[in-house]
């Protein structure tokens, strides 16, 4: 069980995602899952144990990492990941619910192909147009929101790399090294602009499905 | 032997379940699972090495972490993980026994052994009764084990061989309290997705 999985699941909708829609998903797993995985675990992977304050007190240590770091950069994208993949599941079980209706009226005698139905494309119209674009705008919304948190848990996407602390039990003021500072920031910005690039993606899909539909509804009137 | 044996068991579970059991199990994985194991294991990883006290006297951090910590937190999520997904098996192994039936009398007996219906429907509903016992016994164990779901950063211990009082530091405190707290609300979330998913099969 891990980003394996995930990657299951939305691979699924991916059938019945619009062109840039593939597109947000290849950027999803190669440019963040992977890397979050591949590399950013790593440089993340001994951050307690290398921050080293200029104190023998004990207690000062952990106290000090705890106030400069509420939650890790790796956990706050991990959730980030998740959150951001959700709405995608609102989709599948739109299609899931879509198909469920069909079997049932091929049950009640109308003919389809079952064969058929199970790897159809679902067209984006109608009800299921409604929730793609709702779970477009939760991607969104949860980008921005984690963006933002982001921003505001660590003043900006900087890892400085002396960090002065004067939490109980240490005494006065002092002084603490975070690891590879340079490392951490570097990834901190490759990972936002990961996160830009989806929101543009998710932007321009949106952008998409609303002018498509009010083109059709234009053509019609005509 | 992990936890993609969980995973296949929800799988497997999916196919007889109702539309909010569906719903049931993508919260299980997503919310639940998959932070416990990308997320949460690491942030309790070295929780033993890293509790320090102000001390020098052998065997008081120990002493002290056994003291403050009896179950580790991250422990109790696992277990509550597993008995929580265990009575789904109750409704899979029934599916196995009906389909077995119809094979041994090699004739129709059911519209179809997966619909949830008599003796199914039973067995179903006792599964949605044990997983919300599940999920309240555990958050009631949690509170009690830890007074609240809160993680100070200072804990006082005065056991043995500690010489008086002793400040102990716990590591990451606020990050822990975070999760803690998102463990109880997917947990709550479960529990209120069990009661609707029980009075929608009751009121049917």
């Amino acid at each position: 069980m891990d980003w394996g999985n995930l990657q299951t699941v939305l691979g699924g909708v991916n059938k019945h995602s619009t062109s840039i829609g593939k597109v947000w998903l290849t950027v999803l797993f190669i440019f963040r899952v992977m890397i979050l995985v591949v590399a950013a675990e790593r440089v993340w992977g001994d951050e307690q144990q290398d921050f080293v304050c200029n104190t023998l007190q004990p207690g000062c240590r952990n106290v000090c990492y705890d106030h400069f770091f509420p939650m890790s950069h790796i956990r706050l994208w991990a959730l980030q990941l998740i959150f951001v993949s959700t709405p995608a599941l609102l989709v599948a079980m739109h299609v899931a619910y879509r198909r469920h209706e069909k079997k049932r009226r091929f049950r009640n005698g109308e003919k389809i192909d079952i064969e058929e139905l199970k790897n159809e494309k679902m067209h984006i119209r109608g009800p299921l147009w409604w929730t793609y674009t709702s779970s477009i705008f939760f991607r969104l919304v949860f980008e921005a929101v984690f963006m933002y948190v982001f921003y505001y848990m660590y003043d900006g996407y900087q890892m400085p790399r002396l960090m002065k602390c004067e939490a109980w039990p240490c005494p006065n003021v002092v002084d603490c090294f975070v690891s590879r500072p340079t490392e951490k920031t570097t990834f901190t910005i490759f990972m936002l602009a990961a996160s830009g690039i989806c929101m543009m993606l998710n932007l321009a899909e949106l952008c998409y499905l609303v002018i498509k539909v009010c083109m059709k509804g234009a053509r019609k009137t005509t | 032997m992990s936890w993609g044996f969980i995973r296949d068991l929800l799988s497997g579970v999916n196919k007889y379940s109702t539309g909010i059991g569906r719903i049931w199990v993508a919260v299980v994985f997503l919310f639940r699972l998959l932070v416990y194991i990308v997320a949460a294991e690491n942030i309790w990883k070295y929780e033993h090495d890293e509790f320090e006290c102000n001390i020098k006297q052998p065997g008081c951090e120990n002493v002290c972490f056994d003291h403050f910590f009896p179950v580790s937190h991250i422990r109790l999520w696992a277990l509550q993980l597993i008995m929580v997904s265990t009575p789904s098996l109750l409704v899979v192994f029934h599916v196995a026994y009906r389909e077995n039936r119809e094979k041994h009398h090699n004739q129709k007996l059911y519209k179809s052994p997966g619909k949830i219906d008599g003796g199914l429907l039973c067995t179903y509903l006792i599964s949605l009764i044990l997983k919300t016992g599940f999920e309240i016994v555990f958050l009631v164990l949690f509170y009690k084990l830890y007074n609240g779901f809160k993680v100070p950063r200072l804990v006082k211990c005065d056991m043995r061989p500690c010489p008086n009082t002793v400040d102990c530091y716990i590591s990451k405190p606020t990050e822990k309290m975070i999760f803690l707290y998102f463990l109880v609300a997917t947990s709550c979330l479960c529990i209120l997705l069990n009661l609707s998913e029980l009075s929608y099969l009751i009121f049917k």
